[in-house]
């Protein structure tokens, strides 16, 4: 059976135990369809990055499915009757990832930056809560592109006359 | 050398071993390719390879969708 990556958001003003009864009724639509529900992963309440349906922010669930195509389509189908999913994403997946996700990685280290303070206390200072605000590589990566443009121009008989 | 302009070519981010993998969850590493408006970064600027950069690609539009990253910041 092939393996799925499937991500939903859950409006935000659910509870925790609500999104929970959500995700079990969705696993149990895949087991009914003689799938099985490898991995169920909460990302908690995040902000989202834009409004979705007027939402500001949302519960992200993440489950890792082995399941056949049939057991995917109604999940997909049974989601898209629910009102409290604002959105969802099934990716097919060669394999199916062990341990947490990028995701959780991702907010552990995101705890012991914000202890270590620093530089990026500073861009927090203009962005408050927002998510989009925090760019990690962005300023190192800016730096990268002064450098850049001039070698293209060396390399293809480029579009800025100087460096011809 | 003479030339004034003239920068090593940096190697491929992806590519080689202890490379991070490309996956849309990963929005810390996907925030590093994308501009401050929120736009996808060319691969001639970061040096990602043409394979990776579409992969790339693929999955800043992913992160996108699922709300983890912007489509636009104004």
């Amino acid at each position: 059976m092939p393996f799925y990556e499937h991500v939903f958001l859950a409006r935000q003003d659910l509870a925790t135990a609500q999104v929970e009864a959500l995700t079990e009724g969705f696993s149990k639509i895949i087991t009914d369809g003689n799938g099985r529900v490898a991995k169920n992963e909460y990302w908690g309440l995040r902000s989202i990055a834009y409004r979705i349906k007027k939402n500001r922010k949302a519960h992200y669930v993440q489950l890792d499915i082995d399941a056949p195509a049939a057991a995917i389509a109604e999940l997909e189908r049974q989601i898209g009757l629910s009102e409290d999913v604002l959105r969802y994403m099934t990716v097919r997946v060669d394999e199916l990832e062990a341990g947490p996700s990028a995701m959780m990685r991702r907010s552990e280290r995101s705890e012991r930056d914000g202890a270590r303070g620093g530089d990026r206390g500073e861009r927090g200072g203009f962005g408050g809560e927002r998510e989009g605000r925090s760019f990690g590589g962005d300023r190192p990566d800016r730096g990268d592109r002064g450098d850049r443009a001039p070698r293209a121009d060396g390399d293809r008989g480029g579009f800025r006359p100087r460096a011809a | 050398m003479g030339r004034p302009f003239f920068r090593r070519r940096k190697s491929c981010p992806f590519s080689g071993a202890d490379a991070p993998k490309i996956d849309y969850k990963d929005v810390r590493l996907l925030q590093g390719f994308v501009s401050e408006r929120g736009k996808i970064v060319p691969s001639r600027i970061t040096a990602v390879s043409g394979k990776k950069q579409r992969e790339l690609a693929q999955a800043i539009k992913r992160a996108r969708h699922l709300g983890l990253l912007p489509f636009l910041v104004k």
